[in-house]
């Protein structure tokens, strides 16, 4: 279904002096990587079904799709870190079922990931080696300084970078600590660069360096995957692009094809239409308004957003929009760097977690065993932590008042444990969000705020999450659903606000609220 | 009181069942009671470790607070003639001050702990040593102060004073620790702290809190310390003792990572340090090997504990294994 796509506009690479180009006809020669009819599956999820690739020497691949997609699923059976269900992979010529890390390393592919992994104590010689330094004094085994220096010199000047050997890693920027990792890659003579959002994080400049070093990696053909939600890049760098959708190969764009629109298209796909919300609520006044809310992620961006009584507000957006922080900010485990918070028409500023609570804003935080539950705790002291002193009288705990509110969520929620003294720990993680879940409710919320509720829990325990939610919604609680599940958005939101690099890029109404629509804005483009 | 503190109590009982076969003179009621002065005043510094324990925390100032706060008790009673009672409270609020800068140093600056308190260690000795001018603070010939002695060096019915104002602190710490809000948020801290903030509990305020009743604890067994040694030279009083506090802690089962441990535990961790100081008296031990044993014990202690566990586990393993029909 590309056909259209090769009339497009004309292909930002041609305002680019592309130093090598690999001819269309030699892909067939040298491809040295391949994956065939890969198929994985997770509890539950399909993660990658039939999918097949092949990687050609000095070709720059893009690979494009929604959160969930099958990007990471890919990568990981790349890296050898998960094993396909069936489907082969074959490597020089040789097939395998699976491959382990050593493989892995072995085939030459090396990964820039998007939580970058250097150790910032070290300088860039010692984190380019690492594991691997020349070594002299036989059995004292010293580091060879002068030779480790010798070696990693013609890397850095490599990925042209204009820092030395011996910059400690904590003096570097983030663009300059991907340059470390590329020199990395290339030190165990990388055949293949597969860079995982390499440019989320960075600023224009940066990335323009980014760009250019991925265009040298091609010039001395060695081949790069390149990940990106930031689609204007994907179209200035990609000789090919895949497009991925529900584990499934969506589309593949070459050359002049590859263009924002065409990827987006794909993306979404023409059969998807969006199931909207049967929810026919009347929402209230403002419970909760935002103006020029600065946070830690986009301290230059303000965010203005408006949540209503007996609504649920989606909040989409691309991973690392800025989300989390901002409900970081009204539930007041951080500071907002300025702008002012209403709840209620009443002026808030909660500068502590201890203040959100008293004034019935609640969070379901996004890294449940970090930040929602005690895992050695019981459930009945796990849902009665945030209200304990209702349950205490002379600051003494009842134990009969906590066990009897736990009592009542687990029956409430239908939380299957043996008893309410059981450990958190022990219980499955749809069970342990319903404990998180158990401790809000046992209070009276005004404003509940969710971040990524149904992540890694599965479909029976996610239906019942959706339903406490519109329960909530219905009884005047203003809901704030952070997710990017894209189904989850569009299904349960009543509206949705998507956000972009720190700020809100569009709020969608019920009936503009389609997959298309939620993705546009979510890469900073306007809604249809 | 769990499966942990039984077994410290059974241990107990042995080891003073072995050196009262070997040396009859253990169960002498003078010894018994030497002993449990020793417990009365170490246990009450090891609560108050104990509480910053619970947290994550560590408090290494304490033998040297000791000795600053027992100098400045021992001088604004003898030599400037201070009523005894106000100087009692005033050193127990400078204690609480001193705990409560420690805290907020440690949650609101966010210093380490440990370097907070080591700071706190090289200072106040210092200061110990600089107040009296390296000089040893003592009471003067014939300066009584019966009613004080009595509360802190005095017994009754032969029972140490000492020993039962430990007791009386026990069972306040206890309800405190394991019955109360404050405790319970203790804990969580301990386990998760970000969980515990975000379940919107102030944990800045309450860590602080477990440094002031450290400090309060630390310097009320100060002022025992003071009166039972009645002289106090600032250079070597105190010694340690916060390695007391922690070692009685490990061997009590509470973890270094926090949000474990109990009352019952570092109390029977004091008693058995005691127990095994009295020990290398009564059998003739050479006193220099005092450190070496203790050390010994205790790390046998926390192998045996942890070894325990895994063998614990993998019981547990290999019974699952065991009902899961294989395929």
């Amino acid at each position: 279904m590309t056909g259209n796509g090769f009339t497009a506009i004309g292909g930002a690479n041609q305002n680019e002096a592309i130093s090598f180009e690999v001819p269309s006809d030699a892909r067939h020669q040298a491809h040295f990587l391949s994956l065939h009819d890969v198929r994985k599956t997770y509890p539950g999820v399909v993660a990658l079904d039939g999918f097949s690739i092949e990687v050609t020497q000095g070709e720059v691949i893009g690979i494009v799709g929604e959160n969930g997609a099958g990007k990471s699923t890919l990568m990981k059976i790349l890296g050898g870190v998960a094993a396909p269900d069936s489907g082969t992979i074959r490597i020089d010529g040789t097939d395998h079922d699976r491959l382990t890390v050593k493989h892995s390393l072995e085939a030459g592919i090396a990964f820039v990931h998007q939580e970058l992994n250097l150790f910032d104590n070290l300088d860039v010689a010692a984190n380019i080696f690492l594991g691997r330094e020349p070594l002299r004094g036989g059995p004292l085994k010293l580091v060879d300084r002068a030779k480790l220096r010798k070696m990693v010199v013609p890397l850095v000047e490599r990925v042209g970078a204009n820092f030395k050997a011996d910059t400690p890693v904590s003096k570097l920027s983030l663009a300059q600590q991907q340059m470390v990792e590329i020199a990395k890659a290339l030190s165990i003579k990388a055949r293949l660069v597969i860079l995982d959002e390499p440019t989320s994080s960075l600023p224009t400049a940066e990335t323009e360096k980014l760009l250019s070093v991925i265009r040298g990696l091609k010039a001395d053909g060695i081949s790069v995957i390149f990940i990106s939600h930031r689609l204007h890049e994907v179209e200035r760098v990609a000789d090919r692009v895949i497009v991925l959708r529900d584990g499934m190969l969506a589309g593949t764009l070459t050359n002049d094809a590859i263009n924002h629109d065409q990827m987006v298209k794909l993306m979404i796909g023409r059969a998807l239409k969006a199931r909207t919300s049967t929810s026919s609520r009347d929402a209230g006044s403002v419970a909760l308004s935002a103006r020029g809310i600065r946070t830690t992620a986009y301290p230059h961006r303000t965010v203005d957003l408006d949540v209503l009584h007996g609504e649920i507000l989606g909040l989409a957006g691309l991973v690392g929009s800025g989300r989390t922080e901002f409900a970081r900010v009204v539930f007041g485990i951080d500071r907002s760097f300025g702008g002012e918070l209403h709840l209620d028409g009443k002026p808030i500023m909660p500068g502590s977690s201890a203040d959100a609570v008293a004034a019935g804003i609640f969070l379901i935080p996004e890294d449940r065993k970090l930040a929602g539950i005690l895992l050695d705790f019981a459930i009945a002291q796990n849902i009665s932590l945030p209200n304990l002193p209702a349950h205490a009288s002379n600051f003494i705990v009842s134990a009969a008042s906590e066990n009897a509110t736990a009592e009542t969520q687990r029956s409430s929620l239908g939380i299957k444990a043996p008893s309410i003294a059981t450990r958190v720990g022990t219980l499955s993680g749809g069970n342990q969000q319903k404990v998180v879940l158990a401790k809000w409710l046992a209070m009276q919320p005004k404003i509940m705020i969710f971040d990524e509720p149904t992540r890694g829990i599965d479909i029976g325990a996610k239906a019942e999450i959706y339903r406490l939610m519109h329960a909530l919604a219905d009884a005047g609680v203003a809901v704030l659903m952070i997710s990017s599940d894209m189904e989850e958005v569009i299904s349960v939101s009543d509206r949705v606000a998507v956000m972009h690099e720190g700020q809100i890029s569009g709020i969608l109404m019920k009936d503009q609220l389609d997959q298309e629509n939620v993705l546009l804005l979510a890469v900073g483009k306007s809604a249809r | 009181m769990n499966k942990k503190d039984a077994g410290l109590l059974i241990l107990i009982v042995v080891v003073g069942a072995i050196v009262a076969m070997i040396n009859p003179r253990f169960l002498l009621p003078i010894n018994l009671a030497n002993t449990a002065n020793l417990i009365g005043l170490f246990g009450i510094l090891s609560i108050g470790q104990a509480f910053v324990i619970i947290t994550g925390g560590i408090e290494l100032s304490v033998g040297s607070l000791i000795a600053l706060l027992g100098v400045l008790f021992v001088d604004l009673i003898a030599n400037l003639g201070m009523d005894w009672p106000l100087a009692f409270m005033l050193i127990l609020v400078l204690g609480g001050l001193i705990g409560l800068a420690h805290g907020w140093l440690i949650t609101r600056l966010n210093l380490q702990p440990f370097v907070v308190t080591l700071c706190g260690l090289l200072i106040y000795r210092g200061i110990a040593r600089f107040y009296t001018a390296d000089g040893t603070a003592g009471f003067g010939f014939g300066q009584n102060f019966p009613t004080l002695e009595f509360l802190t060096a005095g017994r009754t019915y032969g029972i140490p004073n000492s020993f039962i104002a430990l007791l009386i602190i026990m069972g306040v710490t206890w309800v405190v620790l394991h019955r109360s809000v404050f405790g319970r948020y203790l804990y969580a801290i301990g386990k998760n702290e970000e969980a515990a903030r975000y379940s919107g509990i102030r944990t800045g305020r309450m860590v602080m809190a477990a440094y002031v009743i450290c400090g309060v604890l630390t310097a009320l067994s100060a002022i025992y310390f003071a009166m039972y040694t009645r002289s106090i030279s600032p250079a070597s009083h105190g010694n340690f003792y916060e390695l007391y506090a922690i070692a009685a802690a490990v061997l009590g089962g509470f973890s270094l990572r926090g949000g474990e441990g109990s009352i019952f535990g570092v109390i029977l961790g004091t008693i058995l340090l005691q127990e095994l100081q009295n020990l290398v008296n009564l059998l003739g031990i050479p006193s220099s090997l005092n450190f070496a044993v203790m050390g010994g014990v205790i790390l046998i202690g926390v192998l045996v504990d942890q070894q325990w566990d895994v063998f614990r586990a993998r019981r547990r393993l290999s019974k699952a294994a065991h009902f899961t029909p294989s395929n």
